[in-house]
């Protein structure tokens, strides 16, 4: 089975490119300059070194010593909270903003939600002096203030959406809409791998440095490339569509995706879309959505902004159908309690997000000496508040 | 022949479409709303099925969709609504939704229930020509339900000209790209795109909308085009009290029959 995307922009039944009539051109005209460039030395050589000189890659893969102990499994951390700006969403943000001057577009827009993405966005459009704007709920610019901030510093306009549930679907949206009104100089950095067709595979294959760098790291520690598991947290999944992109086709690796469970899969406030979604289409692609009967887009919840999301990516939709990836997910306080784990063993403060992921090793049972890869998907300093307030700091 | 056919056969010139949102203001105002646009003279009706994220919609009409919702409108209801739609309305009648609430509702029982209840043909923004053609085409042409494709100033003439062979009833002209609800600036570059599309000679008739607020907007889209669409700037009325007694007088303004100050 291929796990790819096919030539109509299709990963098995998922994906496609469900656009008004007027963002078409610019989803052809960017399938067209993306296709070239991907394949044009001067852009890998470009980006290449990007990511070495001005993100810090290769990220380190480390093995967490006294995690590894309490749960009987080596249990690695692909740090991709090292990088510059504290997440994995730069190493999309670096490939698109090379697209973007490739494509000639001076304005940049972007959504966010925890902000990560938003930050990363402003920080390719300093170093390559183009206007930035980006698109973030207002209840995320709340709870996400630090990374306000960073933006504005940086330059960036940021814009609140103030529609629906005031989160990273309703940021979408509104960039989505500033793209239909500003179709000719603009291109959108979509943050994760959502979209309509060629944008999910797209952010996966820039993401896809993070499974990359692991598997000849792990030969480096381990003699061997394949681990038994790779975990990742799950939103939109770009993350996750990074740590599994090169162990696809590695049917020995188990990998799991860890969705938000908010206050409970039951509970009503949750963003676990792979367990109470149906199929359906939300911003561009169709995918696995969490809605209504009736088609109405279900307001999403999770304590961390970077998950609450009312859908997944096409690719993870179809990873999802075909079984190649296992769904699961995780409560607010399991997530949190994780952090604080992770935080007193190994000195390292996660995202909220990616401690979803470190959740999960709790749930799962190790015959002991099994390889485990997590995915640290960014440093928690954006989420100090909710840290504070959570355990009373 | 359906409706929609037909009055393009009889009427060649200013043809006046209106767009509102099911369920809104009321959530079972929809068809006395339809009604009352048919008597002040709208040659034919576009009816908004409310979708939560609306995203070529601007504040206006995503405003309606979200009262809409809260309302309680759904697919299936607004089917039951329009079951006595024949014996009020006989101009013909369009839905116009995004495709998510579609898919949902299933595709082929959508196009059965628009059969149905006389619906005679839908817009759908949101899917796109390719999956139309291999997934749906079958389905809405068994019905008798015309699918309207959207035209940009951006649209290439191959992509205009395939769109022209998918179409039956007319085509939906954008007079720019934007979201609905912004007003209508006709620039050089606009005359151009409008006689561009004249010139081509297509043979569905076209209608443009977006922008479309008065008699002014109204008569100059009606040069270039064989009508026009006015959205907004009605569902803005229906956010007034009073809104049926006012439906009259906005239909006639627009078309020009009484001067609005």
């Amino acid at each position: 089975m291929s796990y790819h995307v096919n030539e109509n922009g299709y990963f098995g039944s998922f994906g496609g490119a469900y656009i008004p009539e007027m963002l078409y051109p610019n989803i052809e005209e960017l399938k067209r300059v993306y296709s070239q460039m991907i394949s044009d030395p001067a852009f890998t050589a470009e980006y290449t070194q990007l990511l070495r000189d001005y993100v810090g890659r290769p990220s380190p893969l480390y093995l967490a010593e006294r995690l590894s102990q309490k749960y009987g499994a080596s249990i690695y951390l692909k740090r991709e909270d090292l990088n510059h700006t504290g997440a994995h969403k730069i190493n999309n943000t670096v490939g698109q903003i090379l697209l973007a001057e490739r494509l000639g577009k001076k304005r940049i827009i972007a959504e966010t939600g925890a902000g990560q993405h938003g930050v990363a966005t402003a920080t390719v459009c300093a170093l390559k002096g183009l206007e930035c704007v980006v698109y973030m709920g207002e209840v995320d610019i709340e709870r996400q203030a630090p990374n306000v901030a960073r933006m504005k510093m940086m330059g960036a306009t940021v814009i609140p959406a103030t529609s629906g549930s005031k989160t990273l679907k309703d940021a979408t949206n509104e960039a989505l809409r500033d793209w239909i009104n500003n179709p000719a100089d603009t291109h959108y950095i979509i943050g994760s791998v959502v979209g309509p067709h060629p944008y999910p595979d797209m952010v996966a294959r820039f993401q896809s440095i993070i499974s990359e760098e692991t598997k000849w790291q792990l030969k480096e520690k381990t003699g061997s490339t394949e681990p038994d598991y790779v975990l990742a947290c799950v939103g939109g999944g770009s993350n996750a569509m990074g740590m599994f992109y090169h162990f696809l086709d590695d049917a020995n690796v188990r990998l799991i995706a860890v969705e938000a469970a908010g206050k409970g899969v039951d509970s009503g406030e949750t963003a676990a879309t792979t367990l109470l979604g149906k199929e359906g289409v939300l911003h561009g692609s169709r995918s696995i959505v969490m809605q209504t009967e009736d088609g109405q887009v279900v307001e999403p919840y999770s304590i961390s902004a970077g998950l609450d999301y009312p859908g997944i990516g096409p690719q993870h939709a179809h990873l999802y159908a075909s079984k190649r990836a296992q769904y699961v997910s995780i409560t607010d306080d399991e997530a949190m309690e994780a952090a604080l784990l992770l935080t007193q063993l190994e000195g390292i403060i996660p995202a909220i997000e990616s401690a979803h992921a470190f959740a999960y090793l709790d749930k799962m049972q190790f015959k002991g000496g099994e390889t485990v890869v997590v995915c640290l998907s960014g440093r928690g300093d954006k989420d100090l508040n909710t840290y504070m307030k959570y355990f009373g700091l | 022949m359906n409706r929609i056919s037909q009055l393009f056969n009889q009427k060649k010139t200013s043809v006046l479409s209106i767009f509102f949102t099911a369920g809104y203001p009321g959530l079972h105002s929809t068809v006395d709303i339809a009604e009352a646009l048919e008597k002040a003279g709208a040659d034919f009706l576009e009816i908004g099925i409310p979708y939560s994220d609306p995203l070529a919609d601007g504040p206006v009409i995503q405003n309606s969709s979200q009262k809409a919702i809260a309302n309680g409108m759904t697919v299936k209801l607004l089917f039951e609504q329009l079951k006595d739609l024949r014996k009020r309305v006989s101009v013909p009648v369009l839905l116009m939704g995004y495709v998510n609430p579609v898919l949902q509702y299933g595709v082929e029982r959508f196009c059965a229930s628009c059969a149905e209840v006389g619906v005679d043909g839908v817009i759908v923004p949101d899917l796109p020509m390719y999956e139309y053609e291999e997934m749906y085409r079958t389905c809405f042409e068994k019905n008798h339900v015309s699918n309207i494709f959207l035209i940009t100033p951006h649209t290439s003439e191959e992509r205009i000209k395939k769109i022209d062979e998918l179409s039956n009833g007319f085509i939906y002209l954008l007079s720019s790209s934007s979201t609905t609800g912004k007003s209508l600036s006709v620039s050089a570059t606009t005359e151009d795109y409008f006689a561009r599309i004249k010139n081509m000679n297509l043979q569905n008739p076209t209608m443009i909308g977006f922008g479309i607020s008065d008699h002014t907007s109204f008569s100059k889209a009606s040069e270039y085009a064989n009508g026009a669409i006015v959205g907004s700037a009605f569902v803005r009325l229906l956010d007034s009290e009073n809104y049926m007694e006012k439906i009259p007088e906005f239909v006639k303004g627009i078309k020009g029959e009484i001067s609005v100050s």
